[in-house]
């Protein structure tokens, strides 16, 4: 129900609004309803709102089961 | 993220899924909730592999497209077709919904009125500032995931005394849908796919009920093919454990707790009032209205359109109610692919991206090679 | 009553109903019924034409004269016949700045240089303000025949060769709006398809410039033809990032994006990598890949099969409405 995607926040005004780089693209956001997200921070974007912070490590965790998935059964 | 559609880690999930669906004493049924799940599963051919793996997925409820009722969408055109000098800002999905009176897409806008697709209701706030001599209306439909935005705007529009700015909503709450769907009975499922998006904003304790009044498994999950298939294989485990609860698989992207800043909003925007979905009739408390205070920014009395509780009919035949509560699947609906196709739809389902019948029209025909 | 709505025009099913219902039937004739991009006539002459309307008229790596050569350009050159003779026709909307329209026809210019065509003849119409906008524009085409797609000839084994990124022009064109607050660096991918025709001669079986509808319309109507089913592989696909970030934040399919300067062309199995070697050697065609097959094994006649990158199987069918981000 939720299109969404994690982008980077490049530009923070203090009114919450600014950028996020997408995979090279950027695209305007609202950051007020993460008022702990920084420049630099990794975010879920959906209609044009930052709706989450992305958890870096649990990111890299994620990422790392799956290496071991797709090595595991090369094998 | 590309990890997440290696498909030999794809392969290996699926075969984990396979021996654990075989140990079960039937075959299992899950339903996945969000219709952004139901578009993921068949865009990247999942659901016929894991039905080769024993696993059978059933579409929920999730697409607000979908369960806005007729009456709404019959409200939209009317107000774009009648006011001039309107512009009806929307997501793109919203505008091909057929109804009594057409689409927005084959409405023709009264003079100097039109319909903007917007990607962020900012944009139609936006448009608001520009043209304060213009009446802008966001035709708002969303679940958790989307509310918040439209809350922030609303605020906004307030704080800036913008009078041209007003919302039509069409604002949803999954969990009581989920609890009318259990309490309904009709569709026996063994477990659930929660949405990941809309979690991010409630958290996973409202989904708790599932597992406590009903017994039944379910899992939190993020868009990736990886991700739904590690949703998938938790709800297995915990069903063949007995232990079902509500496990986080999207724990990169959201928070047990939700996010309190965003509920905050909506609580301070809107109120929850029993509202009319489509196919799934009156639910309590499942809908969400503005509060008095900002009954102002609300286009439903602002320019005198249908009552908000009210159903509206659908198209005849249509049977796009029984999809929405999983009762029957797509292909179950006797115009399926005949009289209803997604160039002349009879119902939401077979227009919106994210609507069962068209996913499974565009996406649900593929056959295993032959060998 | 029923209208002409913007969906007959968006190149998905309705407007092939409305070809095969209404324009056949009124017209249909040897040389129409082959529905080619141009066709064929006596004395080894091929014929086509093109209307062009885009919002905004100039857009990053193009505008609306470069698009009127090179549409119909390679309308041409996919059909066989190297292009050589253009109409040129302007319908204005009263108010227009001369400007604008000076800028539009030194692009025409230096267009129809570059694709090695002459305008050898023309018109302008007028209309009140408000019946148009800013500029209509009809190009008609004439090349010299060279070969005929060959449709029966395809077999199993043949290949399937995109000779570059899909959906740049469509994105240029959507970015360059200024709507849904995105920007990057994409730009139209509008050029003359010339570098392809040397293939003919060298045994290319058929080709189809990729526009409106995209790739999978464009198989699509290839698959429905044959007597084979086709697969395409999706990791195979290039795209460009901007495309690809595009596609994912506003949830539009690439494979039914428009783009203005790719083609596929159907190779004989055993000159894919001749052909694929020859693309690629000519700028335009850098990114060429090989991206399916024509299938004996998998699917059923007249199928067009996607494996996905995940490693999931499904049909593709073509567009059936103009392109709309969604959100839920």
């Amino acid at each position: 129900m939720c299109l969404a995607v994690p982008a980077k926040i490049t530009r923070l005004e203090d009114s919450g609004q600014g950028t996020a780089d997408y995979m090279g693209s950027e695209v305007k956001a609202n950051f007020s309803l993460v008022p702990k997200a920084r420049l630099g921070d990794w975010v879920i974007i959906h209609a044009g709102f930052a709706i989450s912070l992305l958890d870096k490590k649990e990111a890299r965790e994620t990422l790392q089961l799956f290496k071991e998935m797709g090595a595991a059964s090369r094998r | 993220m590309k990890e997440l559609r290696d498909p030999k880690a794809i392969r290996r999930l699926l075969g984990d899924i396979g021996e654990k669906a075989r140990l079960l004493p039937r075959p299992p049924r899950i339903m996945e909730v969000c219709g952004t799940h139901t578009m993921a599963l068949f865009r990247h051919g999942l659901t016929p592999l894991l039905a080769e793996a024993g696993v059978e997925m059933v579409s929920g409820p999730g697409c607000p497209v979908c369960i806005t009722p007729a009456a709404i969408h019959e409200a939209a055109i009317t107000l774009v077709s009648e006011k001039e000098a309107l512009t009806l800002a929307t997501f793109g999905d919203m505008t091909r919904v057929p109804t009594r009176k057409g689409s927005l897409q084959t409405a023709v806008p009264a003079p100097g009125s039109r319909i903007k697709i917007v990607y962020s209701p900012e944009e139609a706030l936006e448009e608001a500032r520009r043209e304060p001599s213009r009446q802008v209306v966001f035709f708002g439909a969303g679940f958790e995931t989307t509310i918040p935005a439209i809350a922030f705007t609303a605020k906004r529009a307030a704080a800036e005394g913008l009078g041209n700015f007003s919302v039509l909503p069409a604002l949803w709450l999954v969990p009581p849908a989920l609890r009318a769907i259990l309490e309904a009975g009709e569709i026996a499922v063994s477990g659930f796919i929660y949405p990941g998006h809309v979690s991010a904003i409630i958290g996973a304790e409202p989904y708790e009920f599932v597992a406590r009044d009903h017994g039944l498994p379910g899992a939190i999950a993020g868009f990736e093919p990886g991700d739904i298939l590690l949703a998938v294989r938790s709800v297995l485990e915990q069903a063949a454990s007995g232990t079902p609860r509500v496990a986080l698989e999207y724990s990169r992207a959201m928070r047990a707790g939700g996010n309190p800043v965003a509920r905050a909003l909506m609580e301070e925007v809107f109120e929850p009032f029993d509202a009319a979905w489509r196919g799934l009739g009156t639910i309590p408390a499942s809908g969400l209205r503005f509060r008095e205070r900002f009954a102002g920014f609300d286009a439903t009395p602002k320019f005198g359109l249908a009552r908000l509780g009210a159903a509206g009919r659908d198209l005849p035949g249509c049977r796009c109610g029984d999809v929405l509560r999983g009762v029957i699947r797509p292909e179950g609906c006797r115009h399926f692919g005949k009289k209803c196709v997604p160039d002349s739809p009879l119902g939401p389902c077979m227009v919106s991206y994210e609507g069962a019948c068209l996913i499974h029209f565009k996406y649900g025909q593929t056959r295993r090679p032959s060998p | 009553m029923k209208k002409v709505s913007l969906e007959l025009g968006s190149g998905g099913r309705l407007m092939r109903d409305f070809i095969a219902g209404t324009i056949l039937p009124s017209f249909g004739n040897p040389v129409l019924d082959e529905l080619s991009d141009a066709s064929h006539l006596p004395g080894g002459i091929a014929f086509t034409t093109d209307s062009y309307v885009v919002d905004p008229l100039f857009f990053p790596g193009g505008d609306i004269g470069r698009l009127a050569v090179n549409g119909t350009v390679n309308d041409l050159v996919v059909a066989g016949a190297e292009p050589r003779f253009l109409s040129l026709a302007f319908i204005l909307e009263e108010g227009l700045d001369l400007d604008v329209l000076q800028r539009v026809i030194r692009s025409i210019r230096a267009a129809a240089r570059a694709a090695n065509v002459r305008v050898v003849t023309g018109d302008t119409k007028v209309v009140r303000r408000g019946q148009g906008d800013k500029i209509y524009i009809n190009t008609a085409g004439i090349g010299r025949s060279i070969a005929r797609p060959e449709v029966r000839k395809i077999r199993p084994g043949d290949k399937v060769i995109l000779t570059g990124t899909l959906g740049d022009h469509s994105l240029a064109v959507i970015l360059a709006r200024g709507d849904f607050g995105l920007s990057s660096n994409v730009r139209s991918d509008c050029a003359p398809l010339l570098f392809l025709l040397p293939l003919w001669k060298r045994g290319a079986l058929w080709m189809r410039d990729v526009t409106r509808g995209g790739l999978a319309t464009v198989l699509f109507e290839l698959a429905e033809r044959l007597r084979y089913p086709i697969l395409v592989e999706e990791d195979k696909v290039p795209l460009s990032r901007p495309v690809r970030a595009a596609s994912e934040l506003l949830g539009i399919d690439p494979l039914y994006m428009a783009c203005e300067g790719k083609a596929v062309v159907i190779a004989p199995k055993a000159k894919a990598g001749e052909f694929l070697r020859l693309i690629r050697s000519h700028p335009l065609g850098r990114k060429a890949a090989v991206i399916g097959e024509v299938q004996s094994r998998v699917g059923r006649p007249g199928e067009l099969l996607l494996q996905t990158a995940t490693g999931g199987l499904r049909l593709l069918e073509p567009l059936t409405s103009e392109l709309l981000p969604r959100i839920c």
